[in-house]
């Protein structure tokens, strides 16, 4: 999808952006921000009271009036403008998808066989249920299932992976998406979605929907700005009577003016966040696009932040899809070069990836090269389920290699005896979670054991390194096999997960959901496969893969397009990123408080009391200057945070404790100071250029 | 801060630590009907609840809960109403008290059934017998009771998962009352009259003084109100005075409960500085320690009723951190003195003595200022008006954290867990979860709760302030001009909202304006934050409880006791820096300069 990475502040993104700011001045879309609707209230105001002031009305020098107005009105845009800039770039991720839902043709056709007729329709005009056919070089009009046929499929639109992939009628790789190319052969697809259902269609409205559905953390963060913008406005309006009481009493100065009383409760509101609120909910659902992930809703993002259990599966997600020969254990008076050998020759024409795992196994052990086989003029024995093995023929010498039962039949028909220390070692290596091939031989008339061959699901590098981190967030992972205990367990202790599942049914796997669920912990997973549909419904995360089945895909709350199990992941720190970028950016609002009362308390009330110049501990050049400092920064703020809104919160996978000092470090500590400094800066630079 | 200043707070907080666990785990107990009190009470509470048709095994919802609670203080509002305006013509009254005004009555009764214990009237001069022991004290225990059963109910909602009540508001009153509050205030009146504090039913004493005395007392004009020179000062006339009136009356029932309930409403007008209310040293540590006795056991009744005593200590640890600050604070700001007294060639090394007890001095006053404030106590043993304005400052500040810091018994702890639900929804927004307190998830409906119970109080406070400033009727109660009259007026509405009761008392608030705008904060204060407070113990009862992982932010750490110390000062902090710039540190500041 969308590949071409756009940078922060791409000029194709800043000028629709710039204009998007202006454009939303109007106050119906400012109405939906309540916080910034009061700073936009404020600019109104502050705009009347200057116009007032050029009448000779003022109460305070038209310049400060015009200067606060003019600072206050750039809040709201660079609010907007934060906005605008986000949903631009999620807008010009959906028209890259736009583009793939060009007016494509289908060739409908009225039952299920290649060989009928079609006609030809709009894609659009395809419904539920209908059929179609697409032939090479043609685009697959719609989302569907293959009734019939077999084809490759290049895919790179939605996935980006170039390599094409094979779609077939019945099992799990039955599912094509509209908008991909069918390269070769032929497919008779089932329409199994209407039109505005499709998954381009919920890519675009995931990434336009963004900023309308709000999260549940995001609602209930609202409350909580709501709240504090309320108890500020209490804050400044009942300040305008204390300091009316206060110049009655002292009998010194004025009153604080309107002006100052804008200027204050705008810079004490959390705009800084509620500024940036939107801006890191669609940038959030941006990343997840660019990870190639598409998500139902928000929501389900912000929840996979708070998994606690991810589940599984062993096979292509902890160990790569094949076993591995990994050893030669070779039986008394055979020496191991010999069953290297032999093993490698019964293997050479074996197109497996065990085969070959051998065949490079005894090359890296032995420095036994690869021969071909036809010069060798051997016959090479093909694996069956009868024989269940396989192997080679080879100048009256007969190679075979298979599981411990069929090799023991072999040799014995043959007059041979199976050792028991070969007994021994399969047992052993079966403890290890491996598989052991035995490896015999036959020649002139006798038969012997050479020995065993360790073949072992390898677990996937780096699998271990992840699944530590996950421990540290605090997420317990869960492996899902097939295989039975032993090997689990043993599989399960190389990688590193906390627990496995053996001997897994889909019920089993419902049950294990079920009973962690029951436990108050929330639980993802992976799947692919129809009979993963009813533990990806019950499961709080759960993640399709692009190639498995429609049931699979409408089950899930996410598609991953790449079909990469381990994206899940990637997922979890996207979820939690938004909310810890929005949680540091309160905590950094709030904090921003502080620092401005001391610009402002002592400004607004000198002329009353002129010990509060006391309280001037930045020591900023002269009130007008102190207030108009804290609005400017205030201001510029919102603009220096674009960035990290857009990116996010850094994410480190560390306990709960040590992740909140840090942020609490950074944002909290770090926004208690950092407003000290800038309004001293923006105090100096004014006092410089003689503005106030 | 002197050698006996460190040892009185050091003696006060080991003791006060050793009794608040097997006083939370008893009161814990209690609340969930165990232990060996309840078989020696089961019979009296089944003769109750047959009396009052109360079905004790039945539960309430939070609504019908908030209900039953708003209704039982409706009813108490109405007979302390009702007594005070009828008092002349019921018995008790040996010295034949009037009838109070209406005005007076409506905030009096309001003030008790809050736990308030603001009083706009002078106890020996206003009230029968009658009415202090059946309306006030009465109130006392209730008000005391109402409090507590509600911090119950809310620990109920973390402790339980998918419930649908939160315990019969009934049953926890009568629980509560019967097995906490009447044994240990029959125990403690019992010690308090061994100390000197007097229980009779007495006509009040005429006894000749030694002395003459002779003073400049205020004039007052027709209206009551101190009369004032064209120049705005106050005019005074002078008097002199061979003969005193002895007041006297059942003062140790009624300074128990006081006390302990964290009501303050004294007997006397002078509140604990009174000798017969709060007579010996030993007296006034006892006094202050039953004010903390209660709201610091209730942290560990929470930690045992969530079955984590960790969490208890947590949010006792970041009270007691608070609580330390403060007391050296206004200990130190008293031992200095005032600089002005200094300039004139007075002796000012024992410190700032105005408005203080010789028999107490500055530690012990300073220390049960810092008490009383906190605690909601609002029971005084010097008068706050004559601390220095850092003094006042800190009791003024102490308030405005929401009474929070141990606080009320029960108001204290439920604020607190408001504030750490706050702290704890930021803070897990910062750790990217979804907030989660006690394995409750905190979502929109939880915030909601939390910001009505977190707005109410700073508004009132800031919204009467501004009326009383604003209007002649407000203005015209202030006895100090300049800053410290706004001070006055900010402690009076910070007092009620926050429901202390102690005041600043330059300030003439007997006025038909302030006993009715007051009254009214007093309500709102309480009543504004029980009902939202309820709300969230309902919401929470009902949620499912989510298992703590590493990913978990714990919250029995140091880091949370941090975090929530951050959040509560925080919050005060920004809703109230420039009121109190205009107040107490402008006075600090004037102080420095003329100086």
């Amino acid at each position: 999808m969308s590949h071409k990475k756009l940078a922060m502040f791409d000029p194709a993104l800043l000028k629709p952006a710039i204009v998007d700011s202006f454009r939303k001045l109007n106050p119906a879309v400012q109405w939906r921000n309540p916080v910034m609707f009061v700073v936009y209230v404020g600019s109104i105001l502050t705009t009347a009271l200057w116009a007032q002031a050029l009448a000779g009305q003022g109460e305070a020098p038209a310049g400060f009036i015009l200067a606060i107005a003019l600072w206050l009105w750039f809040t709201v845009l660079f609010a907007n403008f934060a906005e605008a800039l986000a949903e631009g770039r999620s807008k010009a991720q959906a028209a890259s998808l736009r583009g793939l839902k060009k007016e494509t043709l289908a060739k409908k056709i009225k039952g299920a066989n290649a060989t009928d007729t079609w006609v030809t329709v709009p894609a659009t005009d395809l419904r539920k249920g209908d059929v179609f056919i697409v032939h090479s070089s043609e685009t697959i009009p719609a989302d569907g299932e293959v009734i019939v046929g077999v084809a490759s499929v290049d895919e790179s639109a939605i996935t980006g992976e170039s390599a094409p992939v094979i779609r077939e009628a019945g099992g799990d790789f039955s599912a094509v998406t509209g908008g991909t190319r069918v390269l070769s052969d032929w497919l008779v697809v089932r329409v199994t979605v209407n039109p505005g259902e499709t998954f381009v269609d919920r890519m675009i409205a995931m990434v336009e929907n963004a900023k309308r559905q709000k999260t549940p953390n995001e609602i209930a963060l609202t409350i909580l700005l709501v709240a504090l913008t309320i108890v500020f406005l209490g804050v400044t309006v009942t300040l305008l009577p204390y300091s009316m009481f206060g110049v009655s009493v002292a009998k010194a100065g004025t009153p604080i003016s309107i002006t100052v009383l804008i200027a204050l409760l705008v810079c004490l509101i959390p705009t800084t966040i509620a500024g940036l609120l939107s801006a890191i909910g669609v940038a959030g659902m941006s990343r997840m696009m660019q990870a190639n992930v598409i998500a139902t809703s928000g929501r389900a993002v912000e929840a996979a932040g708070d998994v606690d259990v991810l589940l599984l599966d062993k096979t292509g997600t902890i160990t790569l899809g094949n076993r591995q020969a990994t050893n030669f254990l070779h039986a008394a008076g055979v020496k191991e070069a010999a069953l290297a050998d032999a093993a490698q020759l019964s293997s050479l024409a074996d197109e497996t990836p065990e085969g070959r795992s051998i065949v490079v196994l005894a090359k890296d052990k032995f420095n036994l090269r690869g021969r071909d086989v036809r010069e060798l003029g051997a016959h090479f024995v093909h694996f069956t389920a009868q024989t269940r093995m396989s192997g080679v023929d080879l100048d009256g010498r007969e190679i075979r290699k298979g599981a411990a039962e069929a090799v023991r039949a072999y040799v014995a028909e043959r007059g041979g005896h199976f050792p028991p220390e070969v007994e021994m070692i399969v047992e052993q290596v079966a403890k290890r979670g491996s598989t052991p091939l035995v490896v015999a031989e036959s020649a002139g008339g006798g038969a012997r054991v050479l020995g065993v061959v360790e073949l072992k699901d390898v677990v996937k590098g780096g699998i271990k390194e992840r699944f530590a981190e996950l421990r540290r967030m605090g997420i317990k992972t869960v492996m899902i096999t097939g295989d039975n205990r032993l090997t689990a367990a043993s599989i399960a202790a190389e990688a590193g997960v906390d627990d496995f599942l053996a001997e897994a049914t889909p019920e089993a796997k419902l049950k294990l959901i079920r009973e962690y669920q029951a436990e108050g912990r929330l639980v993802a997973m992976t799947g692919d496969g129809t009979n993963d549909a009813p533990a990806l419904a019950q499961a709080d995360v759960a993640v399709a893969m692009n190639t498995g089945t429609q049931a699979a895909k409408e089950a899930g709350n996410m598609v991953d397009l790449d079909s990469n199990p381990t994206k899940l992941i990637e997922v979890v720190e996207t979820g939690k990123q938004m909310l810890m970028t929005r949680g540091s950016l309160t905590t950094f609002s709030i904090a921003n408080d502080v620092a401005k009362y001391f610009a402002i308390i002592p400004a607004a009330f000198v002329t009353t009391y002129p010990q509060l110049a006391a309280l001037n501990v930045m020591g900023l050049a002269s009130p007008a200057s102190a207030i108009l400092s804290a609005v400017i920064f205030n201001a510029l703020i919102i603009m220096f945070l674009i960035p990290l809104a857009l990116k996010g919160v850094k994410y480190q996978p560390r306990g709960a404790a040590a992740l909140l000092r840090r942020n609490l470090a950074v944002y909290g500590l770090g926004g208690l100071i950092a407003p000290f400094i800038g309004i001293k800066l923006i105090d100096m630079l004014i006092a410089v250029a003689g503005l106030a | 801060m002197t050698t006996h200043a460190w040892l009185l707070l050091g003696a006060y907080l080991v003791i006060l630590l050793l009794v608040a666990k097997p006083l939370g785990i008893y009161i814990a107990n209690v609340m969930e009907g165990r232990g060996f009190a309840m078989r020696l009470g089961g019979p009296i509470e089944s003769v109750l609840y047959r009396l009052g048709g109360v079905k004790k095994d039945e539960e309430m919802g939070w609504l019908k809960y908030a209900f039953a609670i708003l209704l039982f203080n409706l009813l108490g509002f109405l007979a302390v109403y009702a007594l005070q305006r009828l008092q002349l013509w019921l018995p008790l009254n040996p010295q034949a008290m009037a009838n109070v005004s209406p005005d007076s009555s409506f905030n009096t009764a309001i003030s008790f059934v809050t736990n308030t214990n603001w009083q706009g009237y002078g106890g020996e001069s206003t009230m029968s017998y009658l009415t202090q022991m059946l309306g006030l004290a009465v109130q006392n225990f209730l008000s005391a009771a109402t409090g507590i059963v509600v911090v119950i109910a809310l620990i109920r909602g973390f402790a339980r998962h998918t419930a649908k009540t939160i315990g019969n508001a009934w049953v926890d009153l009568t629980r509560i009352t019967l097995y906490v509050l009447l044994p240990i205030s029959l125990v403690y009146a019992v010690f308090l009259v061994g100390q000197g504090v007097i229980q009779n039913f007495d006509a009040y004493k005429n006894v000749t003084t030694v002395e003459a005395t002779r003073y400049d007392a205020p004039k007052l004009d027709a209206a009551g109100q101190p009369a004032k020179d064209d120049k705005g000062n106050a005019v005074t006339e002078s008097v002199s005075l061979r003969t005193q009136s002895l007041p006297m009356g059942p003062v140790a029932s009624q300074e128990a409960i006081k006390t302990l309930g964290t009501n303050g409403g004294g007997f006397f007008n002078a509140n604990s500085a009174h000798p017969f209310e709060n007579p010996t040293p030993l007296a006034n540590f006892i006094q202050m320690l039953s004010i903390f006795l209660i709201p610091a056991a209730l942290t560990l009744t929470f930690g045992r009723m969530v079955g984590d005593m960790r969490q208890g200590w947590a949010v006792l640890a970041a009270m007691t951190l608070l609580f330390v600050v403060m007391a050296v604070a206004a200990m130190s700001f008293e031992h200095q003195g005032n600089p002005l007294l200094a300039s004139l060639g007075t002796d000012t090394s024992v410190g700032n003595m105005e408005g203080k007890e010789t028999r107490f001095g500055i530690a012990d006053s300073g220390l049960f200022a810092t008490i009383t404030t906190l605690a909601s106590c609002g029971a005084v043993n010097s008068m706050h008006d004559s601390f220095m304005p850092l003094g006042g400052f800190v009791t003024l500040w102490n308030m405005m954290l929401g009474e929070v810091v141990f606080g009320g018994v029960g108001t204290g702890l439920y604020g607190m867990l408001v504030f750490a639900v706050m702290a704890v929804f930021i803070a897990g927004l910062m750790i990217g979860r979804t907030p989660e307190y006690l394995g409750k998830k905190i979502e929109a409906y939880e915030m909601k709760m939390v910001s009505i119970a977190i707005l109410v109080t700073p508004l009132l406070v800031l919204a009467g302030t501004a009326i009383a400033v604003m209007v002649p009727a407000g203005v015209a109660g202030i006895a100090n001009p300049g800053a410290h009259g706004f001070s006055e007026i900010l402690y009076a509405f910070t007092s009620a909202a926050n429901n202390n009761g102690s005041a600043f008392a330059g300030l003439s608030a007997n006025t038909p304006f302030y006993n009715t705008l007051l009254g009214i904060a007093m309500w709102f204060g309480r009543f504004g934050v029980i009902v939202p407070v309820l709300a969230l113990a309902g919401a929470l009862a009902a949620k499912k409880r989510i298992t703590a992982s590493a990913g978990t932010m714990p919250t029995h750490g140091p880091l949370f006791v941090v975090l929530l110390i951050g959040t509560v000062v925080l919050v005060g902090a920004l809703n109230y820096v420039p009121a109190l710039a205009l107040g107490p540190v402008v006075e600090h500041l004037m102080l420095g300069l003329a100086h």
